[in-house]
């Protein structure tokens, strides 16, 4: 197996998800798609670690999967906590503050 | 295989300078004793976890002042991957008082609300925390989890009025935008891992120097630099920052633009100078161009904001801009092969950071201030001021003053060093960004000294009495106004600071 070929699936799965997270319209799905970009990430790390034999990678991989749970917690507090006073999730009718 | 593995563990077993770790410690002891103590104590005591909150940060504060009298040198720990020198000292300093600077803000404010209060001082010392560490972080992931333990708080605390629609939106956009921005960060780091295959950013800076690769680094560069953008809201990455601090409780802004902000600029301070300052050609345009957009843009919209709380967020913009100037004037020099101007233009980051604090925080300190009597943030509600509370006119005149840099007051001094490394740089880029900041220095003083026109010379809109500052409110804004002025008529104050930061950096960077 070439680096290459997971060097690109990982760029595709990253400009998929930035895609996502311009295009979609409920909260829910961007931070899908925010997940899907950070998985790139992953793969890439993992990938160069394993191709130059470094553990580091994977040890940035596992941080990064720990830290987007984390991440993750909070945001769909925040969504849940916006749905209970707007019965709405989507970024649209969220739009009191302008100027 | 066993023993072998138990073997190895011991002989990498890292020496841990216990010490150089203290100040992280108290802040992490501190943190879960605001918990357990908000645990025990009935709700209407619960405004005791502010008191410990803040002598959790003074001890601390004290540990960094006993650590910058030990010793002047270095102490790598786990590779290093985690320094603490005269640098690391110095901001981890300027964090500690920015944070003790904002309890006081919140106190009053948090107590009087209906508002969880230990849950506010445990996430607000977390986030510290993560502050602390970037100081230290010199490695890819270090940075990353110091970065996301500043962010992730503070994303709740701009949520903190739970059941108001604005704190809530405040909470989303900031949220969404630290989540992207982490994401397009993470993918450059990911290749410039897998251009160096390494994460600690000497070995990077050396490798970076070296020929080859130029296009996944120029790409990974950029990504990651997009991302640090984001948490500093230069423009264009900016349309988040005066929703989200208009939006959040009042200190938790004077929190976010001032601690948080400076957190991303660490960040960036730590992975420009030691990490990418060999690939300078890549990353000068950029730190250039948001500079020069930063500062316009964010001057322009702060001209015709009526609520103070946008203006002070389009001016953090602004002010941003200013403080990127050195960046790009660092990589211009570097460029035409000046490598003294990095000395310089490392002293005006740090020094810019120092001085922004404390104006920020004070101007901060006077709007919470008055928005106990007049309940909004609008500009006319600012008439006549000066007629029931001169005082805090006086103050928050200071500080408007500070931000336009007029002498004698703070603000001259961090523009001066700024203009300074702009022209050292020299070259049209470098001339182009001193003319930049030149004229928006002017733009500013139009906003800034309305207000200040406001207070002074309009009528009361409504017949008002004295704005109450209650004493912990007061002493945090007589704290900003008494170091406003001291480093204002002795800036060697923070110029020496600045000095030890900028010499501990080119230890480490070898120029």
């Amino acid at each position: 197996m070439a680096l290459n070929q997971f060097l690109l699936l990982a760029a595709f799965l990253f400009a998929v998800g930035a895609y996502g997270v311009i295009t979609r319209r409920h909260t829910v799905l961007v931070l899908a798609s925010v997940e899907l970009m950070l998985t790139a990430v992953n793969l890439n790390l993992v990938a160069f670690g394993a191709f130059n034999n470094d553990p580091v990678g994977q040890v940035f991989a596992l941080f990064v999967l720990t830290i987007a749970a984390a991440e993750v917690g909070v945001g769909l507090a925040i969504v849940l906590l916006i749905y209970r006073n707007l019965r709405s999730s989507d970024p649209d009718d969220v739009d009191v503050l302008k100027g | 295989m066993i023993l072998g593995v138990a073997a190895s563990l011991v002989a990498h077993n890292p020496r841990i300078d216990w010490f150089g770790i203290a100040p992280e410690g108290t802040l992490v002891a501190t943190a879960v004793a605001v918990l357990l103590l908000d645990l025990v104590m009935p709700r209407r005591d619960s405004w005791q976890t502010s008191r410990l909150a803040s002598v959790g940060v003074l001890v601390s504060l004290g540990f960094v002042v006993a650590l910058y009298e030990r010793h002047g040198g270095t102490t790598p720990m786990f590779g290093g991957a985690y320094v603490v020198d005269n640098y690391a000292i110095a901001l981890k300093g300027f964090f500690l008082v920015v944070a003790y600077v904002t309890i006081l803000l919140a106190v009053d404010y948090i107590g009087e609300g209906d508002y969880y209060q230990g849950e506010f001082y445990f996430l607000l010392l977390t986030s510290v925390l993560g502050m602390t560490v970037m100081t230290s972080a010199r490695d890819l992931i270090t940075i990353f989890v110091a970065l996301e333990t500043i962010s992730i708080p503070t994303y709740v605390l701009a949520g903190y009025r739970k059941h108001d629609r604005r704190s809530n939106e405040a909470a989303l956009k900031y949220y969404l935008i630290g989540a992207i921005s982490s994401a397009f960060m993470l993918y450059g780091m990911s290749l410039i891992y897998g251009v160096t295959n390494s994460t600690l950013l000497s070995d990077i800076s050396d490798k970076v120097g070296q020929t080859g690769h130029g296009k996944v680094l120029a790409v990974a560069i950029f990504l990651s630099l997009i991302g640090f953008a984001f948490k500093v809201s230069a423009v264009p990455f900016h349309w988040w920052a005066p929703d989200t601090y208009e939006g959040a409780p009042t200190p938790v802004t004077a929190f976010l633009s001032v601690a948080s902000k400076a957190g991303g600029f660490v960040a960036m301070l730590n992975i420009i100078f030691f990490g990418f300052s060999n690939r300078s050609n890549v990353w000068w345009v950029v730190a250039w161009l948001l500079a020069i957009l930063s500062m316009t843009l964010g001057n322009l919209t702060a001209l015709r904001q009526t609520n103070i709380v946008r203006m002070l967020a389009y001016s953090s913009i602004a002010q941003g801009g200013f403080m990127l100037v050195p960046f790009a004037a660092y990589g211009i020099a570097r460029d035409h092969g000046h490598l003294s101007v990095a000395q310089t233009s490392f002293q005006a980051v740090v020094i810019y950071l120092l001085i922004y604090g404390a104006m920020n925080l004070g101007a901060f300190g006077c709007v919470i201030a008055v928005a106990r009597r007049t309940r909004s943030a609008d500009i006319e509600g600012y008439g006549g001021l000066f007629t029931t509370s001169p005082a805090l006119t006086v103050c928050l005149s200071m500080f408007l003053a500070s931000l336009t840099g007029i002498p004698p007051l703070a603000g001259w001094f961090a523009k001066f060093v700024m203009f300074r490394s702009a022209i050292d740089a020299g070259g049209w880029a470098g001339t182009s960004l001193a003319i930049v900041a030149g004229v928006n220095s002017v733009i500013a003083a139009y906003y800034y000294l309305n207000v200040v026109r406001t207070m002074w010379f309009k009528a009361p809109a409504t017949e008002a009495g004295p704005v109450q500052v209650p004493s912990a409110l007061g002493f945090s804004i007589a704290l900003c106004t008494v170091l406003v002025l001291a480093i204002g008529v002795y800036p060697q104050l923070v110029g020496h600071i600045g000095d030890l930061a900028a010499k501990a950096a080119s230890v480490a960077t070898g120029s």
